[in-house]
């Protein structure tokens, strides 16, 4: 691997945002190949766990990812019930899916200010972090902490909403609601933005099924699949909801799916809180003392896609294997698709549209000449590269 | 499609080849495979009847070395988890990549982690542990201490 020395600021740079190494082989402008190399973050988790009992388990797999910090104590939650055959109460499920939905919000928000920060619109990137405070905020409330919730345990939740926050809780909803209308006004009208985002980076309904991608990267190529509906659990067949697809599979279809889901989410806090009103306060778990032998397949839909834990216990109380895929495990190798071909100047949006978790995982960039395997560009130097076309485009409207 | 009509059409289709097939909980199905198939049947399930991959997971057990193929159909919920048990000593088994590109990474990662070898493989070369581990210590088999 010669072109890792060539390069000046390793993956391990803290200024990166990413230890997963991404080359593109460039002829001129037009990306030729995506070539990648993982592993220099890789922690072991599932070994790990495997030491821990079932409840340490749960802060454990929390930490998996920052963002969707939730999600994996969801799948794992989902899991350890299958092979204990617990139903949880309503109250838990309600809550359980409130948890769910708000990070899918701030998650999608911080995806939108993500994306036009890699275009150039920084005022999108302020207003969409700005507008996802709030929601962070109501995660303090409810549970203390901004991220790591630590809400779920076998056989419930660990702390109750309070009918008494619920009205906070819609307060902010509405604030979101009103906010997410500004941001997709701004975004799916602006003519220079459906430049830059229109038939680039095309993922086909083959290429999802070929690489067997999830998340709103499949449902934007019209492949309709979401485990909240596909395969039932916690309060999502008590709601109405719908699941989001768009047809284009390019970049604009990935961000079209991701803020009309957030209209979704909202549709389901508010009918989960109302499921709320109506149940008794405290009733938030069932008591699991004995976790059996057996095997258990967890999955939850995570902002990014399908989340999906393997559990196989011997009656011990730890796990005897803990198998976990996180989505941008099957989505980040869909970059082969959706780079080659472009020009450099596309490859930024076009890896960042499927939103690879930035936050568990940090991400370096690097150019290379297709015939020389030089070193062209870095991260940073693509960024400011998608940034001037958005300006040229802009300037000749 | 049904758990019940699943299980009857993967036996149909492949006779003594499936050693066992059983719902295990409400929407789980538990197939018990013969080691030399599974490709042809990672290709009936992604090809005909379009289940999707999700992931596999590989075991050490006292038996040797278990490979858990999840399938998902997301048109019913359910998950088929297709089984097979490799002996400890040599463990291989034909790539699914052979089939679908989806199962490229994972089987790389297996052989990195658990020594497995998956046979023609279409992109062979490690994924993890490219310059950082020691060749032939593999960090998931039980065995592993240090």
């Amino acid at each position: 691997m010669n072109e890792k020395k060539v390069i000046p600021i390793g993956p391990y740079h803290p200024l990166q945002e990413e230890p997963e190494l991404f080359k593109l082989y460039c002829e001129g402008e037009i990306v030729k190949d995506v070539k990648w190399e993982t592993g220099y973050n890789h922690r072991g988790i599932e070994k790990l766990s495997e030491s821990k009992s079932f409840d340490q388990s749960f802060f454990l797999v929390e930490r998996i990812c920052g963002i969707c910090s939730t999600s994996h104590p969801f799948a794992f939650a989902n899991a350890m019930e299958e092979i204990a055959d617990v139903e949880v109460p309503d109250r838990a499920k309600y809550i359980r899916s409130i948890i769910g939905e708000l990070e899918r919000i701030h998650s999608h928000l911080l995806w939108v200010g993500l994306a036009g920060h890699f275009l150039g619109y920084d005022t999108v990137f302020m207003w969409a972090w700005k507008y996802r405070e709030p929601v962070l905020d109501l995660f303090e409330m409810i549970s203390g902490n901004r991220n790591s919730y630590a809400m779920f345990k076998i056989g419930g939740v660990r702390r109750d909403i309070e009918n008494a926050k619920i009205a906070k809780i819609r307060g902010v909803l509405d604030l979101v609601k009103k906010k997410t209308d500004l941001l997709t006004g701004a975004i799916m009208d602006d003519p220079v933005i459906h430049a830059r985002t229109k038939g680039v980076g095309i993922l086909s309904k083959q290429d999802i099924m070929d690489y067997c991608a999830v998340g709103p990267t499949a449902r934007a190529s019209g492949v309709d699949i979401d485990v909240r509906r596909d395969d039932p659990h916690a309060a999502y067949p008590l709601v109405d909801w719908k699941v989001i697809t768009a047809q284009g599979g390019d970049v604009f279809a990935k961000a079209e799916v991701r803020l009309l889901e957030m209209y979704e989410s909202i549709k389901i806090i508010d009918q989960c809180l109302k499921g709320l009103e109506k149940e008794k306060e405290g009733k938030i778990e069932v008591v699991v003392k004995n976790i059996p032998a057996g095997i258990g397949t967890g999955h939850y839909e995570a902002p990014r896609g399908e989340v999906f834990h393997f559990v196989k216990t011997i009656g011990t109380n730890s796990p005897a294997r803990h198998k976990i895929r996180a989505p941008s495990y099957v989505n980040i190798a869909t970059f082969k698709k959706s780079c080659v071909g472009q020009t450099i100047s596309d490859a930024a949006i076009s890896l960042a549209a499927v939103d690879p978790c930035y936050c568990c995982t940090e991400r370096m960039a690097a150019v290379y000449d297709y015939g020389s395997g030089e070193r062209m560009m870095n991260g940073i130097e693509l960024v400011e590269k998608s940034k001037r076309r958005t300006e040229e485009i802009r300037r000749n409207y | 499609m049904e758990k019940e009509q699943f299980i009857e059409k993967i036996t149909a289709r492949f006779g003594d080849k499936i050693l066992k097939a059983e719902i295990i909980k409400r929407n789980r199905i538990l197939v018990d495979v013969d080691t030399n198939a599974i490709l042809d049947i990672a290709n009936y399930l992604h090809n005909d009847i379009h289940f999707r991959f999700i992931i596999a997971s590989a075991l050490h057990t006292k038996e040797g070395f278990e490979i858990l193929y999840h399938f998902s159909d997301d048109k019913s919920g359910n998950i088929a988890n297709i089984h097979v048990v490799l002996p400890h000593e040599n463990p291989e088994i034909e790539s699914l990549t052979q089939c679908f590109v989806a199962a490229d990474w994972i089987e790389r990662e297996m052989h990195e982690l658990f020594g497995i070898t998956f046979l023609n493989h279409t992109n062979p070369g490690k994924l993890l542990s490219e310059g950082n581990w020691a060749e032939g210590v593999y960090p998931y088999r039980k065995d592993f201490t240090k």
